[in-house]
């Protein structure tokens, strides 16, 4: 004699989380799948809110096909690897010291809190703006303070030249971000068992060799971590960019979303600006499935 | 002091100054008359006046988009902790089938640039006229500030102590009342930390924000800043002055707050 | 105050995982019924099941004669203590107190007056008004004792409540529990790894191993009369000494030339030829070499104050199996010496080797 497996109290309890979440699921389903579902859609066809008489034909795969084609869309992607390339090592690099450095007891830990998390919380676009102003013209802050100390003759004006621009775009992301990677790395450092600082230094390794045996591997799971966030943010700018250089000059700082951006609502191209979405958001969820695997199922695992 | 503590000091100095110096010379520079901006500034302000902040409040009427963010992220923020939590709730700390994958979708929906949506959620909310609207913007914040709430949210769940429910279930609550008297209560710390980090994501938001408005009448903050538009000339002062009275609010959150802050983004970052 | 019955009750969870095979346990109304095993033996899961936190996959749980095994935990009129107190702790104690029965829609007055008569029972009543991070160890555990209490339940179910606390206290809360059962003739599930504790508290002792139950019965015949080799092995502290032998010609012979005489109307026959030996430290007695069943020779002596433990190897050379034995603080023994050893007939016990069962 036996009763039906599932019945009882672990399916009253299935049923309750359920009720739970459906309406997160729900809103999740609605704000964000069936739109990106429609994006897909729309991908595939001809849709030029300039030009309503055409209608909205299917196309296949033309949009797609122009873009590959389309030189603007090839410079905003080259863009886009060498920000993130740069930005990613810039702080990762940056952030690991700073945290070396956050990892001892000391005075002040709140006056250097509050240095790394009020430029991570400001908006972008503030920080894009301070960071314009201070390389404004010829007579910026940055300019004025270079020319001093003797670094440069003539003060240039940035964001005019092509290469120029980038620097305090990067500088301004760096700034931003920096804080933030150093903070997810302190907490991996703060894992790390003093003990075993402790057993190396017996054993005879120097600090050097310490951080090479013991920081860096008991490191990687947190390193991963901000790699992976870092990454796909990099890779997704807009904010920065739209208010320090407009994608200038020209368009020679434009990323991938901002062309996408001009595309849909300003050339207001909604089919092929939707390809550009898609293009976009492929390689994003290539690069995060890419990460996941490398880490493993660690990710997304939950507690029975 | 030893050698590897002096370079600590040396990098954290450096940090300290780094973080600082952009406000610093926003600052200073705001209560810097418009003319004297870009005359050979120097380091120390040599006069200091309140022009640009007046202007702000009674030329361009800043109290709108402060207005207008304080509803769009306060309903955003409000919204999700309540929906988000529950789900959250749910994915800590019940026993059911399909756990992993609603994590999974949750946490994946985070992923999709925000740019992909826009072409969509554009089409909709004209096709019903809420573009220019509240609803228009806080139903698009939904999309990244759900994720983040779970995300969060599941994190200070897990933290819990496991037999909480089950000493409620058997002193005879029921399990709605479990989460309203037990957990809600012991999860609070975790529930206002989650509240002030979407809070201020919803606040700094700028693509959302500047495709599905039309005018001052609904623009954030982060747009109307951006858009400060001069007759003749970009008015950096007033723009500055905007920015300071923009991040002065967060900035005093933020710190305020700093420590529970820290523990909540990296609980659900690292251990994610 | 109610009876507790399991029939046949399984668990089996999605991952394969079996915690509970087949048990069938009735505890009477008002007894005391301690399971005890190690680590992973089911006993918690049992206890769970009782309380309705988990559902059996198979079987059926009865309280008080009513079939429970569908029920949720808030309609099973049991009260459960957890290993950790699981105390609310943004509640005072007061609140932690009147919970459950506020949650069952009990009249404020007399909610008040039973809180009080808890918190006077457990010498809680100056420490009403505190949160549990203000309390002791040993207060909160009688906080969780008396949330339990003030719901007069018709079960009592504890889950390993002394594992946290320091020896002394664990002591003194054993005879405040026994205490405790005798004034309010409960009905009592209790759970533990401890087998000392089992022995002390339970009036009955149901040990378990791997999601079965090896044996029941009162503590002095599980402790007298194993039923198993694990029973024997797990039961009493130092553990029972065991040694591999076989039966032949009416007795039994070991390792190292021992030779015991089996009990009057024992199998001397029959298809059990090997049998294994058990004997407890405290039922061999050392004596001068030759004067016992057997020599051996001193290994190693650890003092305990009372008594000593002394690890001897069988054979006058000390070349056999190992055996401990409880000695008087002054026996005559060195590191090295040879001694005899007497083994007390009345209290030889022996097992199947193959299934572990006991031999008669």
């Amino acid at each position: 004699m036996g009763i039906e497996p599932g019945l009882g109290v672990e399916r009253r309890e299935a049923r309750f989380a359920w009720g739970l979440a459906a309406p997160a699921l729900v809103t999740i389903l609605l704000v964000a799948l069936f739109p990106l579902a429609w994006t897909v859609w729309e991908s595939l066809h001809l849709h030029d809110l300039r030009m309503p008489w055409l209608g909205r034909p299917f196309v296949g795969v033309d949009n797609y096909v122009e873009a590959v084609r389309d030189e603007r869309f090839r410079g905003a992607l080259a863009h886009t690897l060498f920000f993130t390339v740069v930005t990613v090592a810039l702080e990762l690099g940056l952030g690991c010291v700073l945290a070396l450095a956050m990892n001892r007891p000391f005075r002040g830990r709140a006056l250097m809190r509050a240095a790394v998390l009020v430029p991570w919380a400001i908006p972008t676009v503030v920080s894009a703006l301070l960071w314009r102003f201070i390389f404004e013209g010829r007579s910026g802050i940055a300019n004025a303070l270079l020319v001093e100390a003797g670094v440069v003759r003539a003060a240039p004006v940035w964001f005019i030249h092509t290469d120029l621009a980038w620097v305090p775009v990067i500088l301004a992301d760096v700034w931003k971000t920096t804080p933030f990677v150093a903070l997810l790395l302190l907490a991996g450092l703060q894992n790390i068992d003093p003990a075993l600082y402790e057993a190396a230094r017996i054993d005879g390794a120097s600090a050097w060799r310490q951080f090479r045996h013991v920081t860096l591997p008991l490191l990687k799971p947190a390193i991963l971590v901000a790699l992976v966030f870092r990454t796909l943010d990099a890779f997704r700018v807009f904010d920065l960019i739209y208010v320090m250089t407009g994608g200038g000059p020209g368009t020679s700082t434009e990323p991938i979303a901002l062309y996408t951006f001009h595309s849909l609502l300003q050339n207001l191209r909604f089919g092929y600006g939707s390809a550009l979405s898609v293009i976009g958001f492929a390689v994003t969820f290539a690069l995060a499935l890419g990460y996941v695997r490398f880490l493993g199922p660690g990710l997304t695992e939950t507690r029975a | 002091m030893t050698r590897g503590s002096r370079w600590a000091a040396v990098a954290i100095g450096l940090l300290v100054l780094g973080s600082a110096f952009p406000f610093y010379w926003a600052i200073v520079s705001s209560f810097t008359p418009e003319a004297r901006l870009f005359e050979a500034p120097s380091l120390l302000p040599r006069t200091l006046v309140l022009d640009h902040y007046r202007a702000l409040f009674t030329e361009r009427n800043f109290w709108v988009p402060i207005r207008n963010s304080l509803v769009v992220a306060g309903t955003t923020t409000a919204f999700c902790v309540v929906v988000g939590g529950l789900c959250a709730y749910a994915l800590a700390r019940l026993r059911f089938r399909g756990k992993g994958p609603l994590l999974g979708l949750i946490l994946a929906v985070s992923v999709f640039p925000q740019i992909s949506l826009v072409s969509p959620l554009y089409l909709v909310l004209r096709s019903v006229g809420l573009i220019n609207t509240y609803p228009g913007l806080i139903l698009p914040y939904l999309t990244f500030a759900m994720p983040l709430t779970v995300w969060l949210l599941v994190g200070f769940f897990r933290q819990l102590p496991a037999e909480l429910e089950e000493a409620a279930i058997v002193d005879g609550a029921s399990r709605l009342r479990t989460l309203r008297e037990v957990i809600v209560p012991v999860a609070l710390p975790g529930l206002a930390t989650t509240a002030i980090l979407t809070f201020v994501y919803s606040w700094n938001e700028f693509l959302f924000a500047l495709s599905f408005t039309l005018g001052p009448e609904r623009q954030t903050v982060p747009v109307a800043i951006a858009l400060f538009r001069g007759m003749y000339q970009v008015p950096w002062g007033q723009i500055l002055a905007a920015a300071i009275v923009a991040t002065a609010p967060v900035a005093l959150l933020v710190l305020a707050f700093q420590r529970r802050i820290v523990q909540g983004l990296t609980a659900g970052a690292v251990k994610g | 105050m109610a009876s507790v019955r399991l029939a046949g009750v399984e668990k089996v969870y999605p991952n394969g995982h079996v915690a509970a095979r087949g048990l069938d346990m009735e505890i009477a109304d008002g007894e005391f019924m301690v399971l005890v095993g190690p680590s992973g033996c089911g006993k918690s899961t049992a206890l769970r099941m009782i309380a309705g936190l988990e559902t059996p996959t198979a079987g059926r749980v009865f309280i008080g004669g009513r079939d429970v095994t569908r029920l949720p935990p808030q309609d099973r009129d049991i009260a459960m203590v957890f290993q950790s107190y699981a105390l609310y702790p943004h509640m005072t104690v007061r609140e932690n107190l009147a919970f459950g029965l506020r949650m069952r829609g009990v009249a404020r007055p007399v909610i008040a007056e039973r809180v009080k008569a808890v918190a006077q029972a457990l010498g809680l009543e100056g420490v009403l008004d505190r949160k549990p991070s203000q309390l002791s160890g040993g207060q909160r555990q009688r906080v969780a004792l008396g949330r339990a209490m003030v719901r007069d339940p018709q079960v009592f179910l504890f889950d390993e409540p002394l594992s946290n606390l320091d020896a002394k206290l664990r002591v003194e809360t054993r005879a405040e529990l026994a205490r405790l059962h005798r004034r309010l003739r409960a009905t009592i599930v209790y759970v533990t790894h401890d087998q000392e504790e089992a022995l002390t508290l339970g009036g009955r002792v149901a040990v378990m191993r791997d999601g079965l139950v090896e044996q029941v019965g009162p503590p002095m015949e599980v402790y007298r009369r194993p039923a198993s080799i694990f029973v024997a092995g797990f039961v009493g502290s130092p553990a029972m000494n065991f040694l591999p032998g076989e039966v032949r010609d009416g007795s039994w012979s070991g390792p190292a030339g021992l030779i015991l005489p089996l009990p009057a109307g024992g199998s001397g026959g029959g298809r059990a030829a090997r049998a294994t030996l058990g004997v407890r430290p405290h039922d061999v007695a050392i004596v001068a070499p030759g004067a016992g069943d057997g020599d051996a020779r001193v290994d190693v002596i650890e003092p305990r104050g009372s008594e000593l433990l002394v690890h001897l190897r069988l054979g006058p050379e000390g070349s056999g199996e190992e055996v401990r034995v409880i000695a008087p603080p002054d026996a005559p023994v060195r590191v090295e010496s040879a001694v005899g050893l007497r083994w007390d007939r009345e209290r030889l016990h022996w097992f199947d080797p193959e299934s572990g069962r006991r031999l008669d």
